[in-house]
């Protein structure tokens, strides 16, 4: 794989660790993401190295800057949770001792002001880069470094090329795809990561392109 | 030509038929694997440039206490004490630079991952002070900036830069190697000698462990900190002298990955072993969680 320039110089951002507070951040800029509207409440579990070494590393004051919407350079990460409680958002923050596959993961309870409500569990992998390994329960895999399309839905004949067809039509190209499902004919999702962003007028048309097709994300 | 380069051999190839310097060959390698031009490429390199500048600044301006309350103005004592340095003024103001930084990020400020936080003192210390007492400008730190950036993707690419697979040599000893070799370019050498340079400082910090007490990037890592940049400027005057590495950059950055795999977990940033492991260290990080239980009483009584 060919790294970037970038990835070596880079990323500018608030310490003390690219894995326990700039991914922390990017973890929680998920949360906001996914309700697509602002936060109303956020749990947060913190787990393995996130768990043990968190507080001094400032990774629950970054995944709430994050869930606040912050960027992982923004001086204001260290005052997130002054900043949510003025902002009058329910956030609660646990440690926990139980083992988690990755040491560096933690799962966030959202409910946005919208009402949308999602559970989700990432990891961060080294150098501030992240993985969303679960949302709602179904297992998935992306990185966020791309726009990410979510598409849930029931396991169905067709419904793939229902998807991709509007976004060929809106000519968005799709970099990397891939499908999960918990089992034959059951809650779905896929994830397709594109090469530019999608408006919420394309968001709708795919919300509406198949009756199976339970809940849209744009990341 | 095929700008994407995998090997040091690789890269002085494309320098010696192209007839460039790394810093460009760095340009080039990003304008053939990313969607940035040219231009694009220099503003996101300047920004970084800006805020390593804007974090020494930063460190050398107060003291700072960190997330532990253990570091955080070793930077200023180090300067303050410049000029009895026995290693001379220059050099230890180049050490104190790097120290600002890193103690920035101890105290979360904003820094520039070089390669990686816990070593983002030395590129930064090393280059911006060189350059400040040269009166270099700023065009010829963002040359030492690309040269840098190329030498760690070799090794991002061959070894590791992280401290959890390889260690601290993979993280303050990549740092180190990509700031040798900087210098080497902005002081006039050769691609050659840029290789050379990273090559020695691998070889002088092989086998360092990554053992951060108490889990933080704090002690020993500012102080690693240090040293990283002491052995990046005399790897980059050995090379100029015209001392060579016997062992070659791409077998010492292959051999750096090898001992980094035969590291026992315990010193590969799991704070279990090394310093971290030590009567004091373990004292710290209890002490540590004793106050980390305190303050969720008092969080959860707030709830309550």
């Amino acid at each position: 794989m060919n790294c970037s320039i970038f990835d070596i110089i880079g990323p500018r951002m608030i310490g003390p660790s690219s894995s326990h507070t700039a991914g922390a951040v990017r973890i929680g800029q998920i949360a906001n993401k996914l309700v697509g509207s602002h936060v109303k409440k956020a749990y947060v579990t913190l787990y393995g190295s996130f768990a043990e070494t968190g507080r001094g590393h400032g990774t629950d004051m970054a995944i709430v800057a994050g869930i606040l919407g912050m960027d992982p350079d923004e001086g204001g990460i260290r005052y997130s949770h002054f900043t949510a409680q003025q902002m009058g958002i329910d956030i609660k923050i646990e440690f926990s001792k139980e083992e988690a596959a990755h040491p560096n993961t933690a799962k966030v309870h959202v409910v946005g002001t919208n009402g949308q409500e999602y559970t989700y569990i990432g990891t961060s992998v080294g150098g501030g880069r992240i993985e969303i390994t679960s949302i709602n329960d179904l297992e998935l895999g992306f990185s966020c470094e791309y726009p990410t399309l979510i598409v849930f839905h029931e396991d169905k004949l067709g419904t793939i090329t229902k998807v991709t067809s509007i976004l060929a039509a809106e000519k968005i190209n799709i970099a990397f795809m891939k499908v999960f499902r918990s089992q034959k004919s059951q809650a779905a999702c896929m994830v397709i990561e594109t090469d530019s962003q999608i408006n919420e007028s394309v968001l709708k048309k795919i919300e509406c392109a198949a009756e199976n097709i339970t809940e849209v994300c744009f990341i | 030509m095929n700008m994407v380069f995998s090997t040091g051999e690789e890269l002085l190839e494309i320098c010696k038929s192209e007839n460039i310097s790394i810093s460009e060959a760095a340009i080039r390698y990003e304008l053939m694997i990313s969607e940035r031009d040219r231009d694009e490429i220099y503003e996101e390199m300047r920004l970084n440039l800006k805020t390593m500048k804007d974090s020494i600044k930063k460190g050398l301006s107060h003291k700072h206490v960190s997330m532990s309350g253990l570091v955080g103005d070793d930077s200023i004592t180090m300067l303050e004490f410049a000029s009895q340095a026995a290693m001379g003024e220059r050099m230890a103001k180049i050490v104190a630079s790097a120290m600002a930084v890193t103690e920035v990020n101890a105290t979360m400020g904003c820094i520039v991952a070089a390669p990686t936080a816990g070593a983002s003192g030395i590129l930064p210390g090393v280059l911006i002070e060189f350059a400040h007492q040269h009166e270099l400008d700023d065009e010829m730190i963002l040359k030492g900036l690309f040269n840098a950036a190329a030498i760690g993707v070799l090794i991002a690419k061959n070894a590791s830069i992280s401290g959890a697979s390889g260690g601290c040599q993979a993280e303050t000893g990549s740092a180190s190697a990509m700031a040798a070799s900087a210098l080497v370019e902005m002081r006039g050498g050769t691609p050659l000698q840029s290789l050379d340079a990273a090559a020695m400082t691998l070889k002088n910090v092989m086998g360092l462990v990554c053992d951060p007490v108490a889990g933080l990037v704090e002690c020993p890592c500012i102080k690693r900190n240090a040293l990283g940049a002491v052995n990046a400027v005399l790897c980059s005057d050995m090379a100029l002298a015209g001392i060579k590495s016997i062992i070659p950059f791409d077998e010492v950055v292959t051999t750096m990955k090898n001992v980094g795999k035969m590291m026992h977990i315990d010193l590969r940033e799991t704070a279990k072993g090394g310093l971290a492991a030590t009567p004091t260290g373990i004292k710290i990080a209890e002490n540590m969680a004793k106050a980390k239980q305190k303050t969720s009483q008092a969080d959860n009584s707030k709830r309550d």
